[in-house]
């Protein structure tokens, strides 16, 4: 008897998504598969645009990460018209991306992955929200993480205009500059920040690490897989998130490659399936062997696990001992824990925070000299940084004019999708056996991708905030038999 | 229709004072040309929105004319000028849409000028002619019938 | 779950998320709303499903608020039964109200789309020429993605709309006046766009720096020049839509110092946003010259993709013509 389980949509994921699951005759999960079907087409219409204005279109990819994009495809843009930014320009650029890595990832532990975690895989539904989470932590919280969240967005909406869709980047630099009066009080928010993050690694400690039962479904099988790991770093091989090259370890750990932006053809290539308007990423170098994990597939990760699983370290402080502590607590590096995504998340927005602190002591971050005009004929040029939800490449190509004839993104999320799929199917496999479909399969089942933070999400976990599961199961006449919802 | 070949649809916006008047001259001198042009009077070709033209594309119309004062002689001064600077810019815009160059022309036709303005007809028309229908669909069909 | 309390649901088409994230900026704001409202179906963030709207009854929705461009089946049929149950549709942001970014599509269609994504970008390997299908059959399992359309559409060119929010994404204050005119049913005339009409140059501050006669003598892409960030960008000879595009937003771009580019669309008595701007932006170019006057068009780099940035569906012509995409 052949079964189909359909889950349809699964939420915080580009738009739409939705899960397919195979059951053989003995009700095993024989295949699963997680469908993206969505597509708007940027990489062609980009084509007869002004490459300047593409900081301005792109950022319309994704609206919970447009800074993400926008950085990039300002950095490309200097590539293509091989201008490099004033030091002024620069660290305002690196200000601007770490308040936003900071707000992004606040604002998914707090409101996404986090209820699940901090309250608990085996909680009520009702519980596994905000509300939940200011119920087993405080409503102290609930004020903290909403102030952080608006000071943040408040220096990116002075700064780059608009938070949702920036538009201060120019080849050469930024559209406006920092005075000493913002500078002083922006640097009031970055120092909360830093009290904030490890706030919230004290929280994540008190509430998921002591608790053992946690801990063994963050160590079990069902959510882990041996893959490639690849993060942006700087000269020292420490996390970066604008700026440096790209590197990648192998599933024990050893520098497989390390890359700069240009290069990225070499590496990086994308597979084709019919059965998902999204492409899967894969090491070039490795080959596409399907959906499986190891050292001889081509899958590779990114996103918070993956950075610090390819850096030899942290390149601030604080954020260097939580890192020294968690691999201490997992087991030494690489970590292939998917959940510990989670804490790789909050280890990171304390690095974002102590970088923020440093540009605004930085007094020549209020300097007027924020751009140089391009003098050079532009061509083309590619543009890294490291997106909250991963590594993020843009590439274009003008013709002398500076009209784009060409452009190519591999976005963030979508260096994930093999592996994503395949922690569905893992998880599918590892809880629905017999036939047996229950409840907690559905948990389990959200538990396996929304480490990832898939692109994509909205935020308001505020509301009965469940994901949406229904699963549909069909006899092979395809009637339907069964229905779970959640 | 004539053979069932195809029969371009012209609009022609003419300005009150000079073209619309020489369109005139050659109708009362009985001059014979094309009739496929559908003309419609403007006040000066500076009146003409560039709405007007996109709008007669959408509806059907092959090719569209704005037909004004020569420069200088503008009844209203500088409304040709205006009238030349839209219709620069609207020609460019107007190849992006795939919509070719020749389908869109501006002429400077005076009050004494019906036999230029019967050339002009003759000209456009057989022009388009041999381009062949616009088909301005603007993606109209593809939707499902509710 | 009170039966008074009015119900709405949100929806996303071809969208971006950053109008979903505009309502999470209302947070605090919002909450009170939030205590009046049963929100019935909100995809991103709730378990409410196709299902459930379906079983809904016609009209029992009070408002729905949809965003993003139609170009999957998919959002079609979605956006089709929300209009059944509700009693207002509202097309949230530029997305649904004119298209959008991913209205730029429409100088394209499938096939294109297609090929560049799935064939000739660089980084795909697919020596096979495998493509998304609508069906397509994996070891002998069936499964199906929605129809990608040519042509991109917005809300109103799919369904009934009753009210606009525009904006890319549409400002905190526009939301929240939207929202409480509407549970207070005080209402404009159906067909409204929810922000004043006027043009963004009536509220814009640099607007006092325009000159009694704006000329333009050449034409500045944003990189080309210092930007003053005090002038008028037109007479800079930058390109800025303001003169064609609604107010309401606060300037925050101009305030950044970049030029508007019309996120907002037309006020109401325009029908074509871009043919309106290239209207007033060749009436001031200053030269008479024919020669002249070409040469200065030639260094706008990309009119139509500027002048519609947001707006291409709604346009006049709506799409490049089919036969011409290649």
């Amino acid at each position: 008897m052949n079964k189909r389980i359909t889950i349809d949509p699964i939420t915080r994921l580009e738009g739409h998504g939705k899960i397919e699951i195979f059951l053989d005759d003995k009700g095993d999960v024989e295949r699963a598969f997680l469908q993206v079907p969505e597509l708007r087409g940027f990489e062609q219409f980009a084509v007869g645009r002004p490459v300047e204005e593409l900081p301005r279109i792109t950022p319309r990819i994704c609206g919970v990460c447009p800074t993400a994009h926008h950085m990039a495809s300002t950095r490309c843009v200097d590539d293509v018209f091989h201008v490099e930014p004033t030091p002024t320009a620069k660290k305002l650029r690196e200000f601007i991306y770490n308040t936003f890595m900071m707000e992004d990832h606040t604002l998914h532990f707090f409101f996404l992955g986090g209820p699940d975690f901090v309250v608990g895989p085996q909680a009520p539904a009702a519980e596994r929200n905000i509300l939940g989470v200011i119920g087993k932590v405080g409503l102290e919280i609930a004020g903290k993480v909403i102030r952080i969240r608006r000071e943040c967005r408040d220096i990116l909406n002075h700064l780059c205009g608009k938070v949702i869709h920036p538009v201060c980047g120019l080849p050469g630099g930024v559209s406006k500059g920092l005075d000493e009066e913002h500078r002083v009080q922006f640097l009031e928010t970055a120092k909360f920040a830093v009290e904030f993050a490890q706030f919230a690694l004290k929280i994540f400690d008190d509430v998921v690490l002591k608790n053992k039962e946690y801990v063994s479904v963050v160590l079990g099988d069902a959510y882990k897989m041996k893959t490639y790991y690849m993060g942006l770093v700087d000269s020292a091989n420490k996390i970066n998130f604008y700026d440096g090259h790209i590197r990648v370890v192998d599933p024990e750990g050893k520098e497989f490659a390390k890359f700069k932006p240009r290069e990225y053809l070499n590496h990086v290539s994308e597979h084709v399936e019919p059965w998902s308007y999204i492409k899967f990423p894969f090491l070039k170098k490795v080959g596409w062997k399907g959906f499986v994990e190891g050292k001889e597939s081509g899958v590779y990760r990114v996103a918070p696990l993956a950075r610090l699983n390819a850096s030899d370290g942290m390149a601030t402080p604080l954020a260097q001992e939580h890192y020294d502590r968690m691999y201490k607590t997992l087991g030494g590096k690489p970590v292939h824990n998917t959940l510990a995504f989670h804490w790789a998340r909050l280890i990171e927005t304390l690095q974002a925070a102590e970088t923020m602190v440093k540009f605004l002591e930085d007094k020549e971050i209020t300097s007027p000299d924020i751009r140089k005009i391009p003098t050079e004929i532009p061509t083309e040029g590619v543009g890294v940084v490291e997106a909250p939800r991963g590594t993020l490449f843009h590439h274009y190509k003008t013709d002398e004019k500076g009209i784009v004839t060409e452009a190519n993104l591999i976005v963030a999320t979508i260096n994930n999708a093999a592996a994503i799929a395949m922690s569905i199917e893992k998880a599918a496999k590892a809880f629905i056996k017999g036939g047996k479909i229950s409840e907690g399969l559905l948990n389990m089942a959200e538990m396996a991708f929304r480490p990832y933070d898939p692109c994509h999400a909205c935020g308001t976990h505020a509301l009965p905030g469940d994901m949406p599961l229904v699963i549909n199961i069909y006899d092979k006449d395809k009637e339907l038999i069964k229905q779970l919802k959640r | 229709m004539s053979n069932g070949a195809f029969e371009p649809k012209l609009v022609g916006f003419l300005c009150n004072w000079c073209s619309y008047t020489g369109a005139d001259l050659a109708g009362t001198a009985r001059m014979i040309y094309a009739p496929n042009i559908r003309i419609i009077r403007v006040m000066c070709s500076g009146r003409v929105d560039p709405q007007f033209v996109l709008k007669a594309f959408a509806e059907g119309a092959d090719g569209v004319l704005i037909s004004g004062c020569h420069p200088g002689d503008c009844h209203y001064q500088e409304g040709n000028y205006k009238a030349l600077r839209r219709a620069k810019l609207l020609s460019r815009m107007l190849e992006q849409f795939g919509i070719e160059k020749e389908r869109f022309r501006l002429e400077w036709v005076s009050a004494a000028e019906g036999v230029k303005f019967q050339q002009v007809c003759n000209e456009f028309t057989e022009q388009i002619r041999k381009l062949g229908p616009l088909k301005m669909n603007g993606g109209k069909d593809e939707q499902k019938q509710a | 779950m009170s039966k008074n309390k009015p119900k709405v649901a949100f929806y996303w088409c071809a969208s971006c998320g950053g109008c979903e994230e505009s309502i999470v900026d209302l947070a605090e704001d919002i909450l009170k709303v939030v205590e009046a409202v049963d929100i019935v179906f909100w995809p991103v963030a709730l378990d409410f499903k196709k299902k459930d709207v379906e079983a809904m009854e016609e009209g029992s929705i009070a408002v729905s608020f949809i965003n993003g461009a139609v170009r999957l089946s998919e959002q079609e049929e979605m956006v089709k039964l929300l209009r059944k149950k509700s009693q207002l549709i509202v097309a949230h942001g530029a997305c649904s109200h004119l298209g959008g970014i991913p209205g730029l599509g429409n100088f394209w269609n499938k096939e294109t789309i297609f090929k560049r994504a799935y064939h000739t970008t660089p980084s795909t390997d697919n020596p096979q020429g495998t493509v998304p299908m609508e069906k397509s059959v994996v070891d002998g399992k069936e499964l199906y993605l929605p129809r990608f359309y040519d042509t991109v559409y917005a809300l109103d060119q799919v369904i009934d709309v009753d009210y606009y929010l525009p904006g890319c994404a549409p400002p905190r204050d526009l939301i929240l006046n939207a929202v409480q005119a509407i549970l207070q049913g005080k209402l404009p005339p159906k067909g409204s766009v929810l922000s004043p009409n006027k043009s963004l140059c009536d509220d814009c501050d640099r607007n006092e720096t325009k000159p009694e006669k704006l000329t333009i003598k050449e034409v500045k892409r944003p990189w080309e020049i210092m930007l003053d960030p005090e002038k008028c960008f037109l007479a800079q000879g930058v390109i800025c839509m303001g003169p064609a595009t609604r107010t309401g937003c606060g300037e925050r771009c101009i305030e950044a110092n970049m030029p508007c580019r019309g996120c907002f669309g037309p006020t109401d008595q325009v029908l074509d946003q871009g043919a309106k701007f290239l209207s007033a932006f060749a009436s001031i170019l200053d030269t008479n010259d024919e020669k002249e006057i070409e040469k200065i068009v030639e260094t706008i780099a990309d009119p139509a993709g500027t002048f519609y940035r947001f707006s291409l569906p709604k346009s006049i012509l709506r799409r490049r013509k089919m036969e011409a995409v290649k």
